[in-house]
């Protein structure tokens, strides 16, 4: 079955005949051409796919994107603001929080949900808001580093 | 021409943080990696696989799926000729299986469609016909008497074995004061980068050429086992890096998939995506062989080592790969961490009906190490020594060669250990833990490029351009593949010190075939010593250039100018003219200018010749690292945690101090993964661990902190005086934390990894007195 789907992307108004069976993540990549999400594994083992819906973190890989139709979706294109690394981004960028790159854009939308929960967050906030996303270059020491950071330049 | 005043000295290019020049795209989801490529015509490839672990194929018929509406290409191992492989000695794998498959998993034929739906019942509509053959997924069955050849020219299923034995074994041993012999056994890992594997290819039908991105760490590789595989001309290829999701060493050969998607690409005459699944990947492996190791270690009481014996047995899957070189590193790199002269080594690498290994970060040297740290720390025990006592018994006197004539330059151990011992209290808090908690120390090494390339084709190691043009803008334009590490922001920042520019003046293209000379690609850590070095040329010959026209301009001798600050100057007259009036001045008559660097190993380090792979373990320059690691044991769940972990580390100079620490975290996390909980798990050939859950990667949850000292004993011929930062501490984390829990419980378990099953199985034998094996 198809449908219409009407979504807000990244605060954009859209409408889209898509598939009952297709998955968040193919909807972003393939159909809004928003490759910035990732898929690196094969469902919910990997975090590299997580977009904020509606502000809260999730796997888009295990979300059918019909069942967001009326929400609001953000990926890791919408948080720079006229092309300026927003905070979460700096810190990632400044503190080394990136090395390939690959699992970055999950890691940066879910570090974006955990500053958007909490102003201060502590080390074991950041640990459990991150537990779903697995980096394999950093070891995750900088990648905390990278959410501090960020939490730090949101409160000045 | 206006005159400018000195300038204030600017903060020099390296040695300070820098944050990859190409950051903010990946932060920005701008990056674009293999799988993001997309074109409106573009076909999906899909692989079928083997659903056997060893069969001869007595017929593949692709009618059906061929004549399926929506179906451009399908391809089998009837279309493929030639065999490819990373050594060019040892290839014996086709892209496609043919008449033979020898691993679950093996691809045996692909499709192009235009969707996945189509293309997944396409493969599923190819019939294959196996007759299955006797199949082995250990070394130990692989090797037994009678046992069927996975190859013909294999006997005993053996890929290689290696011997060497260096100085007087015999009478090493029988001057020791203990000598204690083990075994230790680690189990097979997968590199599991970020990224999975992903080809995109597109054929210009018209002119019959190929354009691939790929995600590789030697695009180089890709190139020249393309053009085997198509039985094309080099020159009709074209090979770009995109971003690359990471490496370790899983994408150092060409993989099947990349030879796959250029056959359907041609097939289908256009443009095709195949992007492997998680499991997939796991499939395609080349990752770390499950090793047995038999290790023999004789000390004197004064901690000096008097000789070693170890027998090393490696599974190394279906086919060659990279087994030789795997296989000669675990022996060869015995050496160049400390003083040892006597060593009897006898490695085998053996053919097994599993996925095949191939490089993995530390290659080679990874469970040699774990296998020698732990024996020396419990040598150590034996007599009464402290850990690093032992360690400094040992030390190395650079420069100097080793028993197997392996250069040592540099050699910043001491140093390492004087940092960890100081950052971890070791002298106030070991053994002062309480229960179930401890300490352990280990070391490592690795090689700063492999001194001797694959393919000796007389060329350099590496070759850097470096374009000016009219707009002062500098590009440099390299092969060397940047794969995450920072390889590309290191070059600029190499550049950028030698030109007394700002690094943003830079810009960095890297490999591009079309653009972009030729590099041997991103593998044994040799990007910033070889490609450092070749850039460093590069720049002093435009600094040369710029300098000639400065002066020039200002009406001085050459030597009066010094590239300082975005300007070059002249300190007698107190004038300076900015770096655009320079370049201007040097454009004139000529135009744009491209200039050149190379850079070539030495002889010193080629390795030796007393045995035959004795040239493997060559290299410029090693790095050196110390570690501790303080762990506690539950002695109820057999759950180990590490509490945190301090390292040290000589790169010889940080050129990239942000990078440097980036790099050496990953490696002793990627340590702590292969340690505590990974392993590739097959049931009769049948991965059962192919995906990141029950595969076990470490979250963040449970990966500890970890401190980084940067030591700088800076080798001579580095780029100004750096060695290799990306693999070297990796392998000390492995010893270092069974030392830990040894000191914690008091127990020695000489098997990985350390899973609450093992260590809770040790624990009850340990109650029963059992630990000694």
């Amino acid at each position: 079955m198809r449908k219409i789907l009407n979504i807000n992307v990244n605060g954009r108004e859209r409408a889209d005949v898509v598939a009952d069976s297709l998955l968040l993540v193919d909807y972003l990549r393939e159909v809004a051409g928003l490759t910035g999400t990732k898929i690196g594994c094969d469902g919910g083992e990997c975090g590299a796919c997580t977009v904020l819906v509606d502000g809260e973190p999730r796997h888009s890989c295990l979300t059918l994107a019909a069942s967001v139709g009326g929400r609001r979706v953000e990926t890791v294109e919408a948080l720079a603001k006229n092309g300026r690394l927003s905070a979460i981004q700096r810190g990632f960028h400044e503190k080394l929080g990136a090395q390939c790159g690959f699992c970055t854009p999950g890691m940066v939308m879910a570090s974006e949900g955990i500053l958007r929960r909490s102003a201060d967050p502590s080390e074991a906030e950041i640990r459990a808001g991150l537990a779903a996303n697995i980096c394999r270059c950093t070891g995750y020491v900088k990648i905390i580093e990278a959410v501090q950071a960020a939490a730090r330049e949101l409160r000045r | 021409m206006s005159e400018r005043a000195l300038s204030n000295v600017p903060a020099p290019a390296i040695g300070v943080p820098q944050p990859l020049i190409d950051g903010p795209e990946k932060v920005s989801g701008r990056a674009l990696y293999a799988a993001d490529f997309q074109s409106p015509d573009m076909l999906v490839g899909r692989v079928l696989r083997s659903p056997v672990a060893h069969a001869r194929i007595l017929s593949v018929d692709v009618g059906a799926a061929r004549a399926m509406p929506g179906v451009r290409a399908v391809v089998s191992g009837d279309d493929i000729e030639n065999t490819y492989g990373v050594l060019p000695i040892a290839m014996n794998e086709y892209a496609l299986a043919k008449e033979r498959v020898r691993y679950r998993g093996e691809p045996v034929a692909a499709v192009a469609a235009v969707d996945v739906e189509t293309a997944e019942r396409a493969v599923r509509a190819i019939k294959v016909e196996y007759e299955p053959l006797p199949a082995y997924f250990s070394a130990a069955a692989a090797r037994a008497e009678g046992a069927a050849l996975l190859h013909e020219d294999k006997p005993g299923n053996i890929e290689r074995d290696v011997h060497f034995e260096l100085g007087d074994v015999t009478a090493g041993f029988a001057a020791a004061d203990l000598v204690l012999e083990r075994h230790f056994d680690n189990a097979e890992v997968c590199q599991v980068q970020s990224e999975p594997h992903a080809t995109f290819a597109a054929w210009d039908a018209e002119r019959e050429e190929l354009t691939v991105r790929s995600s590789t760490q030697v695009p180089y590789y890709v190139h020249l086992m393309l053009a085997r595989t198509l039985e094309l001309d080099k020159a009709k290829i074209r090979v770009i890096k995109p971003y690359i999701g990471g490496g370790f060493g899983s994408r150092t050969e060409t993989l099947n998939i990349e030879l796959i998607c250029g056959l359907l690409a041609r097939a289908a005459g256009g443009t095709v995506r195949l992007v492997t699944s998680r499991e997939e990947t796991f499939i395609t492996h080349r990752g770390r062989p499950e090793t047995q190791t038999r290790l023999k270690v004789g000390m004197r009481k004064d901690g000096r080592i008097t000789a070693v014996e170890m027998e090393t047995v490696q599974r190394g899957g279906a086919y060659s790969a990279y087994g030789i070189v795997t296989i000669l590193y675990a022996g060869s790199l015995i050496y160049a961490l400390y003083d040892i002269e006597a060593v009897k080594y006898d490695g085998y690498r053996v053919l097994t009906n599993t996925p095949p290994c191939g490089a993995f970060r530390g290659h080679g040297t990874v469970n040699t190490r774990f296998a020698f740290e732990s024996l020396i720390d419990e040598l150590a025990q034996g007599l009464g020594l402290d850990a690093f006592a032992v360690r400094r018994a040992n030390a190395f006197k650079e420069p100097g060669f080793t028993a197997n004539d392996l250069w040592v330059n540099s050699y910043g151990l001491p140093e390492c250990l004087d940092w960890v011992e100081k950052a971890s209290g070791w002298k106030e808090r070991k053994g002062k833990l309480g229960p179930n908690r401890g300490l352990g120390m280990a070391c490592s090494h690795y090689i700063s490029g492999a001194s001797k390339p694959k393919h000796w084709t007389g060329e350099p190691h590496a070759t850097v351009h470096i374009r000016l043009d009219f707009d002062g803008g500098l590009t440099l334009l390299t092969g060397a593949a940047e794969i995450g590490q920072g390889s590309s922001t290191v070059l600029a920042q190499c550049a950028a010190e030698v030109l007394g520019v700002d690094i943003r003046r830079l810009r960095v293209i890297a490999s591009d075939s079309a653009l972009t000379p030729k590099d041997n690609g991103s593998y044994s850590s040799r990007v910033t010593y070889m490609v450092g070095n070749a850039t460093i040329e590069a720049a002093e010959k435009l600094k040369t250039i710029l300098s000639e026209a400065a002066a020039r301009l200002l009406k001085v001798e050459v030597s009066e100018i010094e590239a300082i600050g975005d300007s070059f100057q002249c300190a007698r007259l107190d004038q300076a003219v900015s770096f655009a009036q320079a370049a201007a001045e040097a454009l004139k008559g000529t135009g744009a200018l491209t200039v050149k660097g190379t850079f070539d190993t030495l002889p010193e380090s080629w390795g030796g010749k007393k045995y035959r792979g004795a040239a493997i373990g060559g290299t410029m320059a090693f790095s050196y690292a110390a570690q501790v690691v303080e762990v506690s044991v539950d002695p109820e769940l057999g759950e180990v945690k590490v509490e945190k972990v301090w390292v040290a580390h000589d790169c010889g100079r940080a050129l990239n101090p942000l990078a440097v620490e980036g790099q050496v975290q990953g490696s002793v996390w990627m340590g702590l993964g292969q340690a505590m909980s990974e392993e590739t798990r097959f049931h009769e050939g049948l991965p059962i661990s192919a995906n990141m859950l029950d595969y076990r990667v470490p979250t963040i949850v449970e990966s500890p902190p970890i401190e980084v000292g940067i030591i700088e004993c800076a080798d001579p011929h580095g780029p100004f005086g750096a060695k290799e930062a990306g693999e070297g501490s990796l392998a000390g984390f492995l010893p270092a934390l069974s030392n830990a829990v040894a000191d914690a419980v008091g127990l020695r378990i000489r098997r990985l990894p350390l899973t609450p099953e093992v260590v809770l199985e040790a624990l009850e034998k340990g109650a029963a007195g059992a630990d000694e094996d």
